[in-house]
């Protein structure tokens, strides 16, 4: 019996039951835009970069379970313009100071940014002024440069049993929490080998050590951009200089 | 008796609009001259905060001319910070090249970019003339020579960094990879031909110099203490080393002053009409307190250089300029011979099989405080930074070069005003000659004071009160308007 299908623009995209239309047109070798997404955790649909459009309506690829014969409008103007706004957003509502971040090369907003072919924000920078938190001995937090994905938040409660992040606030003064009496990450059981101390697909949690150490030319995105090379970390197995 | 002010304004683009006034008395002598800087860029403010292995890409943004410089201070630096006393014999050689390669490259921009235009068609030739794309109609040898010494200088930057500006290679105790033979092969092949463009380039300014030696040599002269890194033996030491000083009769007034203690020996003092601060010797207080740094610094104190050729160089200079040299159109001639002896000294660490080895990496006990010292192109470079317990900047202090030289700038200015004011009229000539003044310092601000074309500048004549009494502006096409 023939797997069912449904269509990404004029593709033919098998899927199995329980797929959502992001995991089946990941598995079937094609890249829709995503940064808050991740195989290993439960779809969030939180970023939007992810927008198709079904049925006339837009709709998070990676929430939206996949339906025989369905039709998925994925790479239009309109949705690629879209797309690029939402990442200029982003840009606009963190310190994203790329020239000197040094996950610049190996950063997934920035790679989209690239990706999407933005060259400028058109809106206004907020420059939050958040508290950059160096209490843990393993990771550095820089407030600044969350995009609130939550990829931490959910892989240390996920795949880690720990309760270590959180969103708090509101509206532009949302920032990333840690889970102790003082507010501290140095306070909370988060430790090095947790896989929540290395899903940041920004620069906001960031290893202490081994900074700077891929030089320019060998970083993920150096030679590739994120629609071949996917959503990876250096530090995620996948990555091969 | 009353004074007069005349402003030039703005003299520069680059790191800041800077602005010129002169204080004239009734009989038409110049009492004073203040070079201002009204740009505040505040980088020792805004790295507060960050973690300190930022620090070596942050600041590098300082410039976008020596950019190596600040991130290899920062780096000796964080070094520090991260309880390194001593680097690997690789890692260190292979940040020598880098900053070799930096000093050369920021020498042959500014001689011939900014300085040459000047030098090869004189001083008051047309507007027009005095820049790069004249001199490359009328000499494109030196034109071609200049843009040659440059790139390979750019080059080995990138090879080391991944860019010729604004690159990574500097870790904390560390650098972040070797080179490889294949990368090396290129500059092998092709140093002997820049050592020798730079042994023209040394014989033209000493040439140049020569054939009109009277105006060179009295133009804008000032005396003045010298302060640079020397080597134990003396030597000229662009990377490391400590801290000399020599008074302006050549008496070594401080040797081997350890960098980590700078703070002993110079301090800043701040002027209400400037962004710019006034570095001065503590022991001879903020009036007499100021020196001069860069290569007619280096060279005047240095008592010798480790490599032949600019060594034999750096001897024909004192033999004909006299030791030490104050005139400041001799930085022009002092900067060739640095970059004379960059070009032997990457010659040498080229061959050296140390900067193939993957042998970078060493480490400490974390520190709090890390200050790196190092010979920008344009004079000695302080970085002094401060963290918490959490790896965060909590103080910094940049003293850079353009800085160190700035009372030296205000009295040359003084000095070219004094000789060159044709009584209280303002002329496109001291316009010129003032620039001329500036340039030879190579601070920041020198691109935009020499930029292909012309730059817009304004004078005013204002009384004391800031009356406008008389006003001549150049406009970005050339003209001249009242």
């Amino acid at each position: 019996m023939n797997e069912p299908v449904f269509w990404l623009d004029d593709k033919a995209i098998p899927f199995r039951d329980g797929q959502t239309v992001m995991t089946a047109v990941t598995a079937a070798g094609h890249y829709i835009p995503h940064l808050c997404h991740h195989p290993d955790l439960t779809p969030h649909g939180s970023c939007r970069l992810c927008i198709v459009q079904i049925d006339g309506r837009i709709r998070a690829a990676c929430t939206t379970p996949a339906q025989a014969n369905m039709k998925v409008t994925f790479d239009t103007t309109l949705l690629n313009q879209q797309r690029r706004q939402i990442v200029e957003l982003l840009f606009a509502e963190g310190n994203h100071l790329c020239p000197s971040c040094e996950v610049s090369g190996n950063c997934q907003l920035q790679a989209l940014a690239y990706d999407l072919g933005m060259t400028h924000s058109e809106f206004a920078p907020l420059y939050p002024q958040r508290e950059t938190d160096g209490s843990h001995p393993d990771i550095f937090v820089d407030q600044d440069r969350c995009i609130f994905c939550e990829l931490c938040t959910r892989s240390a409660r996920e795949l880690d049993q720990k309760n270590i992040f959180g969103i708090s606030g509101r509206g532009s003064h949302t920032y990333l929490l840690a889970h102790s009496d003082s507010g501290k990450l140095g306070d909370t059981a988060l430790t090095e080998t947790d896989r929540a101390a290395h899903i940041c697909p920004v620069g906001c949690l960031l290893p202490r050590n081994g900074n700077y150490q891929i030089p320019i030319g060998e970083r993920l995105y150096d030679a590739q951009p994120i629609h071949i090379r996917g959503n990876h970390r250096p530090d995620d197995g996948e990555f091969t200089p | 008796m009353s004074e007069t002010r005349y402003v030039i304004d703005p003299v520069t683009r680059v790191e800041g609009h800077g602005k010129v006034t002169l204080l004239v008395n009734d009989a038409g002598e110049v009492t004073q001259a203040r070079l201002h800087i009204v740009e505040f860029r505040g980088f020792e403010k805004f790295i507060q905060g960050r973690p300190y292995w930022e620090l070596p890409l942050v600041v590098q943004r300082l410039c976008g001319i020596c950019p190596v410089s600040h991130h290899l201070a920062a780096a000796k630096a964080i070094d520090q910070i991260a309880g390194v006393t001593q680097l690997s014999a690789p890692a260190l050689k292979l940040r020598r090249l880098m900053h070799f390669a930096q000093v050369l490259q920021s020498h042959a921009l500014h001689f011939f970019h900014l300085a040459s235009p000047d030098l090869l068609f004189g001083f008051q030739s047309p507007e027009q003339q005095r820049n790069i794309v004249a001199v490359i109609r009328q000499h494109p040898d030196i034109a071609i020579q200049g843009v040659r010494i440059r790139k390979f200088g750019q080059q080995i930057i990138e090879a080391i960094s991944g860019k010729r500006i604004h690159g990574i290679a500097a870790l904390p105790g560390s650098m972040n990879a070797a080179l490889t033979l294949e990368k090396i092969q290129p500059f092998l092949q092709g140093i002997d031909t820049i050592i020798a463009s730079c042994e023209r380039t040394v014989a033209l300014v000493q040439t140049l110099t020569e054939q009109d030696a009277d105006f060179h040599l009295d133009f804008g002269y000032i005396e003045s203490p010298f302060m640079g890194l020397v080597g134990p033996q003396g030597e000229l030491e662009l990377y490391d080393g400590n801290l000399r000083v020599i008074d302006s009769q050549g008496q070594i007034l401080v040797d081997q002053f350890p960098c980590a203690r700078y703070f002993d020996l110079i301090q800043e003092q701040v002027k209400p009409w400037s962004y710019m601060k006034f570095p001065f010797l503590i022991q001879r207080g903020t009036e007499n307190g100021w020196y001069r740094v860069g290569p007619l610094a280096r060279v005047n104190a240095c008592t010798r250089i480790d490599t032949p050729k600019a060594e034999q160089a750096r001897q024909a200079f004192r033999q004909h300029m006299g030791a030490p040299a104050h005139s400041p159109l001799l930085f022009h001639w002092t900067r060739m011979i640095e970059a004379l002896h960059c070009a032997e000294a990457i010659k040498l660490l080229l061959e050296d099989p140390d900067i193939q080895s993957n042998d970078l990496q060493r480490s400490g006990v974390k520190q709090h405080t890390g200050i790196g010292v190092i010979e920008a192109p344009r004079g000695t470079l302080f970085h002094h930074y401060e963290i918490d317990d959490e790896d965060r900047v909590t103080r910094a202090n940049l003293i850079v070069s353009t800085t160190s030289n700035n009372q030296a700038m205000n009295d040359t200015i003084r000095k070219v005003a004094t000789q060159h004011l044709d009584g209280h009229s303002l002329t496109p000539e001291l316009l010129n000659l003032v620039e001329v003044a500036i340039r030879a310092y190579d601070p920041c601000l020198s691109c935009a004071t020499h930029a292909v074309g012309t730059m817009p500048l304004q004078l005013q004549l204002q009384t004391e009160s800031g009356a406008l009494l008389q006003q001549l502006q150049r406009n970005s096409d050339g003209t001249i308007t009242a």
